[in-house]
């Protein structure tokens, strides 16, 4: 047990290795993979997160009569790969840095936006 | 004398996972131990039906959280092959980074559960303390502290930068001065010597007859390493494999000691020699063919068998986990142990659950 003593008085004599958590909470990191969250405005439901997701916990629907488009995850089956993030084409998902915060009931993040009508291509290309 | 059966486990203290022994034993003697296994089979190989060969990825990294980079490298590795994928050099690096990076953390939350089975607590802080570093460094370099997620089929999908070396290098330095602070400690107290030393033997025929894999084969004698296949960027780094002879329980905790502070020695080599270039090859197809890969986890050999027909589903994934490998020897340890040794010598196998039945 001597061998311990010089550790254990280093400790004694020293800051506390842990943090009083609620009161004091480190910065995190920049790359973090936190809560999920989706830029609705830039979303074009295209569905490719929805495809990907290993835990397929994301549901896009699209309705064409009133134009509006609904995305939906359930944070709770959401394994926090981001494998979302990185096919996304329009790049309007994104993690930010911090954790969800606890519930006592099921949330699902509900989202609703308008669905974009795809421009006409204009001009066709001109053939050489 | 009258034999009595005791159940050890699932819910057992110094358990971190539901195993669960039927011991008979006689006048506190040890006769016989006979498992049990299936409390936490989740069936996830059979998932290989309903998840495509990508995310499948993010399912085998959840076989076992603490070598979760190591089963997806595995995995990666066996669709490569059978897709004839050349996986970029410093893709290989960085997985190798990486997976040592998961060998630490893993070997020193060992070695802390392993004090607090004998009852030295504070031990277990200490390792745990030293531990919190390599968290760190995976959680600022990948994203997560666990599950890192960081391998692709063809590559790896996040880069370290200069700054984040140099940042990993400093903190390896410190988390290396911790470590050989209480090497005397962990190797030489007498404390630790008492409750180890001598305690579950396993000979090196043994060892290698019941199929012993990773540091329980390893202290026993027999120098076997995955790593010696040279996969990842292990054919440009020269490693030397840790060996004891003893074949004890201190013999085996020993063995994880040098190997986690042989993997900083690993992490730096590769950081050093790490070349410029892209992080994953593009490919198209999808995998078809036989495949069997062959990794060394922080527990000993892991074996992926996949089967691909040409869709995106395969038709079937296996995987043999190391703690499947060692529950036959550890059968072998406990018969003629007293009781109270038993939590020790169980743990000294690095006993995970999830792992064996997925
Ligand atoms: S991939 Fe991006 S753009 Fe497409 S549906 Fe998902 S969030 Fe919207
Ligand atoms: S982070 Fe992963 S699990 Fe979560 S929604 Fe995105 S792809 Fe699905």
């Amino acid at each position: 047990m001597l061998k311990m003593t010089s550790t254990v008085l280093k400790n004694l004599f020293s800051k506390s290795s842990t943090r009083m958590y609620p009161f004091e909470v480190r910065e995190p990191f920049p790359l973090y993979r936190g809560e999920l969250f989706n830029d609705i405005d830039t979303c074009i439901f295209c569905k490719k997160c929805a495809i990907k997701c290993p835990s397929q916990c994301i549901t896009v629907s699209k309705n064409k009569e009133n134009g509006t488009g609904i995305w939906t995850c359930d944070p709770f089956a959401c394994v926090y790969c981001s494998i979302c993030v990185d096919v996304c084409p329009t790049q309007s998902l994104h993690m930010k840095p911090n954790h969800r915060k606890p519930s006592a009931t099921r949330e699902m993040i509900d989202m609703t936006g308008k669905v974009k009508v795809p421009k006409k291509k204009a001009a066709p290309k001109k053939t050489e | 004398m009258a034999r009595t059966i005791i159940p050890f486990g699932p819910q057992h203290p110094v358990l971190p996972e539901p195993l669960h022994l039927k011991l008979v034993v006689e006048d506190e003697i040890v006769r016989e131990a006979i498992p049990a296994l299936g409390y936490v089979h989740r069936g996830l190989e059979k998932l290989a039906e309903i998840r495509d060969f990508h995310q499948m990825i993010q399912i085998v990294e959840r076989v076992c959280g603490i070598c979760s980079m190591v089963h997806s490298l595995c995995y990666c590795q066996g669709i490569e092959e059978m897709m004839g994928i050349e996986v970029p050099e410093r893709a290989k690096y960085l997985r190798t980074i990486w997976s040592e990076l998961h060998r630490m953390h893993s070997h020193l939350l060992w070695l802390g559960l392993f004090a607090d089975a004998f009852g030295f607590e504070s031990l277990f802080m200490q390792f745990w303390r030293i531990r919190e570093r390599i968290m760190d460094i995976n959680e600022a370099t990948t994203g997560s502290r666990v599950i890192v997620s960081v391998n692709v089929v063809g590559g790896v999908r996040q880069d370290l930068t200069p700054e984040q070396c140099s940042w990993i290098l400093t903190e390896l330095a410190q988390a290396e001065k911790e470590i050989k602070s209480i090497q005397s400690t962990i190797l030489t107290d007498y404390t630790v010597c008492k409750r180890t030393q001598g305690v579950g033997v396993l000979s090196k025929e043994q060892a290698y007859e019941l199929g012993a894999a990773g540091p329980t084969l390893r202290g026993s004698g027999v120098a076997q390493d995955m790593r010696q296949l040279k996969y990842a960027a292990f054919d440009k780094i020269d490693f030397e494999t840790v060996v004891e002879t003893a074949g004890d329980s201190y013999a085996r905790s020993k063995v994880r000691f040098r190997e986690a502070v042989q993997s900083i020695d690993l992490v730096r080599a590769a950081i050093a020699g790490l070349p410029q270039g892209d992080l994953a090859a593009p490919f198209k197809g999808n995998p078809e063919g036989e495949i069997i890969t062959r990794v060394e986890q922080p527990r000993g050999e892991c074996m992926y068998y996949m089967k691909g027909n040409g869709t995106k589903f395969l038709e079937r994934v296996r995987i043999r986990t190391p703690t499947f490998a060692n529950i036959p020897p550890l059968l072998a340890m406990l018969p003629g142990l007293e009781l109270a040794d038993v939590p020790v010598v169980v743990l000294s196998i690095d006993p995970c659950i999830s792992c064996t039945e997925r």
